[in-house]
């Protein structure tokens, strides 16, 4: 059968000044009826853009430059823009990311998959509703009637991506651009969407472009892989081929960066110091008051958690689990309602924050986004110096130590008197981790500290964590979404379901068999689970 | 929704009542008095003192206070000292040109300014952009006066196609009316133009940089739907929060525009009430208007829910 998309040496060029001078440049690719072609590689690899260019959505300044683009044969490149918006919605349709944000928040579901109609066909009202609850039917939300009427706040995030994609296919595409569709819902929503994706393909011979940076989406759900690097394709071939036996050295090293779902061996430490104990440590909101009627959320029920010097605890879970809330907690950046916070046995659970401020030395944070959390107006030395300066330093023994804890961190002294914006993601992180050590804590809480980066500089960051745990003897509290990382960093997991911790113990022996059904069902919903083992069978 | 706004309308009670004693207070504080000025230049201190007694003046601050707020209660905002008329009369025969200022001036803002600001967000950098943006400079740094005048000598003596001055009620005919207050409400609108405009810009910006924007995109729609059905009304809630606000402070301008065009309307008797220490006029007025801010304040909250439906009281 023919293709639905021939991409065929397409190239992009990008706006002079631009670190190079084309996002895309001479990539071939095609995607049969019914099948799924991954195209994987890390930020700025230009995977993203190859598919705007095929929708026709570039910003203004990227354009196109030369090769070809089919659509079920008919050549897009050159098209006018009244014949890519015919196309656009019924012919090839995208869902991406973030289905909060892609979905328009003043306007019902109802109305935003019936709008493909309006623009589209000539259907009435009535065929169009009927067209609406079927496409709904057809993802599986429960009760289209209100899903209809809903807007996107009302659902989850997971009915929200389903939503999109009925939205994406009301009109049968022949073609379905799927950009990290499942990148921001949690594991187990993950595994459901992409089963849904793989069922409607299959139902209706849709091709698929999936655009992801996750190996273990790629082994879940691809047919063929088309690995990008800087612009390039440097691989592509069959799903199988490519995992197993990648030949291109960076696939090999992408494939290898992937931490495994095996959890390292790691020394016992039965014997150190607890340092960081919470105990029945709670969290609740509640909001409304006088005329209003109350909610409460209970964020956190009794955790009780011990870290031992020189140990990683790991809180696992899926968005909305509180492991976020015992992290802020922990670090009294919001105030917990009850229980007990300790570190080396003295309690700040409940001190005001004037008596608090020297308990603030001793635990520090990393977070997740390097981009937001250092000021972009403030030299590296500014942002890292101010704490110890705050709690006495001389500037000059502050500069010292800001040196010594970058070479550290593996990055030149001169980053000293730079600005954030001069450095990458994976060196923004190393500068916020250097940043917490510098009062020299004895908890470092990392939340979701390697989440928003590449699967290359995610390997690289983790074994930094690694290394100053160890140098520095520190109680590691990791929180995170993702097994693989529990798995390679943590001695300890604690796995927490809405506001409770389910099972804790030993990451190996979690790992190797899970008491309580959450539990397994994440692991279950892991995907691609070979991958990145050491050993592939 | 009901509830919230009934909560609202009974939380006005304390606001009016604080900025009542508020008002009535700062002007018996003030060196200011009446009883002199009705006088007249050439009165002795008898005299003085009895216009004081007539006007009840001389009693105990907190008398006065209390004589005054439970009229209030009443519906009895007192006798103006300087016209001697019933306050509430008074504002009742110069409301009219007020409001019709008030709400002309608006919809003019608002019909000229949101629209400036949605081509200039569409054409970012563009000459569009840029003289939109240069004019908005303007429209704030010039004084209204200054606009009043120049307007005043383009069109109506330079170019003798409008009234100079003065006002026509509707009551007598509305040609007449329309052409007495265009000229007014273009000046008093300027500034108005200039601040809903620079927010509709900045607004749809913000708005047309949104992840929904690119998916309506994605469904084939073109650049006007996208515009109207998905960006304007997710840029209202900013836009409709600035022309309340703007609404609201409109009560300052109306002042120098009245004195301007000599339209005899409230900010000419606020003047008026002001230069001749007219307590009760005064105190009316002021009550009125922070009555009118108030509601409006109510009233952009409300229109919220209807904008967003993620907001709800």
């Amino acid at each position: 059968m023919a293709d639905v998309l021939t991409v065929d040496r397409l190239t992009v060029s990008l706006p002079p000044g631009s670190d190079r001078p084309y996002a895309v440049e001479d990539v071939s690719y095609s995607v049969a009826p019914g099948e799924i072609v991954c195209v994987v590689g890390e930020s700025g690899s230009g995977k993203s853009v190859s598919a705007f260019t095929v929708m026709g959505l570039l910003p203004r300044e990227v354009k196109a430059v030369g090769g070809s683009i089919r659509l079920e044969g008919e050549e897009l490149l050159g098209a006018p823009e009244t014949r890519y918006r015919e196309l656009r919605g019924s012919r090839m349709a995208m869902i991406f990311q973030e289905p909060m944000t892609a979905l328009n928040p003043v306007k019902t579901i109802g109305e935003q998959i019936e709008e493909t109609l309006k623009v589209h066909t000539q259907m009435n009202q009535s065929e169009r509703r009927a067209r609406v609850l079927e496409t709904i039917g057809q993802v599986n939300l429960p009760d289209p009637d209100q899903i209809v009427r809903a807007y996107p706040h009302q659902l989850s995030g997971g009915q929200r991506q389903r939503a999109m994609i009925a939205g994406a296919l009301a009109l049968d595409p022949a073609l379905l651009i799927a950009d990290e569709p499942t990148t921001a819902l949690d594991v187990t929503t993950q595994a459901q969407i992409l089963k849904l994706i793989a069922e409607l393909r299959e139902r209706k011979g849709t091709g698929v472009l999936f655009i992801t940076h996750d190996f273990g989406v790629v082994a879940e759900i691809a047919h063929r892989v088309v690995v990008m690097q800087k612009g390039k394709v440097v691989e592509q071939g069959l799903a199988n081929d490519v995992l197993t036996r990648p030949q291109h050295p960076y696939t090999q090293m992408l494939i290898g960066a992937v931490p495994s779902l095996e959890p390292a061996q790691r020394a016992s430490l039965d014997g150190a110091p607890i340092v960081l104990h919470t105990k029945n440590l709670r969290k609740v909101y509640s909001s409304g008051g006088l005329f209003q009627k109350k909610r409460v959320v209970e964020a956190a029920k009794d955790v009780s958690i011990d870290i031992r010097r020189g140990e990683t605890v790991g809180i696992v879970g899926e968005s909305g689990s509180g492991k976020s809330t015992v992290a802020r907690c922990v670090a009294r950046l919001i105030d917990p309602t009850s229980g007990e916070i300790a570190i080396d046995g003295a309690d700040y659970a409940k001190l005001p924050e004037r008596k608090l401020r020297d308990h603030r030395r001793r635990m520090q944070i990393v977070f997740q986004d390097p981009y937001r959390s250092l000021n972009p107006r403030r030299t590296v030395a500014d942002s890292m110096i101010e704490a110890s300066v705050n709690f006495g330093a001389s500037a000059e023994q502050a500069m010292k130590r800001a040196g010594e804890l970058l070479d550290l961190v593996h990055l030149p002294r001169q980053s000293l008197d730079r600005y954030p914006h001069q450095f990458s993601g994976g060196q923004r992180q190393r500068i916020c981790i250097a940043r917490a050590l510098m009062p020299q804590p004895e908890v470092l809480i990392a939340d979701e500290a390697v989440s928003a980066l590449d699967v290359s500089v995610q390997a690289q960051v983790l074994r930094l964590f690694d290394e100053i745990r160890e140098k520095f003897s520190l109680a590691l509290l990791f929180i995170t979404h993702d097994l693989r990382v529990a798995a390679q960093i943590c001695d300890r997991i604690v796995v927490m379901q809405k506001g409770a911790v389910v099972e804790q113990g030993v990451t190996r022996e979690i790992f190797a068999n899970p008491q309580h059904a959450y539990t397994k069902a994440l692991f279950a919903a892991a995907p691609g689970k070979h991958i990145g083992n050491k050993v592939v069978t | 929704m009901f509830g919230y706004v009934l909560r609202r309308l009974v939380s006005t009670i304390p606001v009016m009542l604080i900025v009542a004693v508020f008002v009535f207070l700062m002007l018996r504080v003030g060196p200011h008095d009446p009883a002199a000025i009705i006088a007249g230049d050439n009165a002795n201190a008898d005299q003085i003192a009895q216009i004081r007694q007539q006007l009840g003046l001389d009693k105990p601050l907190l008398t006065q206070l209390f004589v005054w707020l439970s009229a209030i209660l009443h519906g009895d905002f007192g006798e103006s000292f300087f016209f001697k008329k019933k306050v509430v009369s008074l504002i009742a025969d110069r409301i009219e040109p007020t409001l019709a200022l008030a709400i002309c001036t608006s919809i003019l803002a608002v019909v000229i300014a949101v629209p400036l600001g949605v081509v200039a967000a569409m054409r970012r950098g563009s000459m569009v952009d840029r003289l939109v943006m240069g004019f908005s400079v303007l429209g704030f740094s010039v004084p209204v006066f200054v606009i009043g005048y120049v307007l005043i000598y383009i069109f109506a003596i330079k170019f003798p196609i409008l009234p100079v001055q003065g006002y026509s009620r509707i009551a007598d005919g509305f040609e007449p009316f329309i052409r007495s207050i265009i000229l007014p409400s273009l000046t008093l609108a300027v500034v108005y133009v200039a601040l809903i405009a620079r927010m509709t810009r900045t607004s749809v910006l913000e708005v047309l940089g949104e992840d929904y924007i690119r998916t309506a995109y994605a469904r084939g729609l073109t650049p006007l739907q996208v515009l109207v059905r998905h960006a304007l009304p997710n840029a209202a809630v900013p836009i409709v929060t600035v022309i309340g606000l703007g609404v609201a402070l409109l009560i300052g301008g109306v002042v120098v525009t009245e004195s301007v065009f000599a339209i005899p309307g409230i900010g000419r008797l606020t003047v008026d009430a002001v230069l001749a220490r007219d307590f009760p006029t005064i105190q009316a007025i002021i009550l009125l208007f922070s009555f009118i801010y108030v509601m409006i304040n109510l009233i952009i909250d409300v229109s919220y829910t209807l904008l967003d439906p993620r907001i709800r009281y």
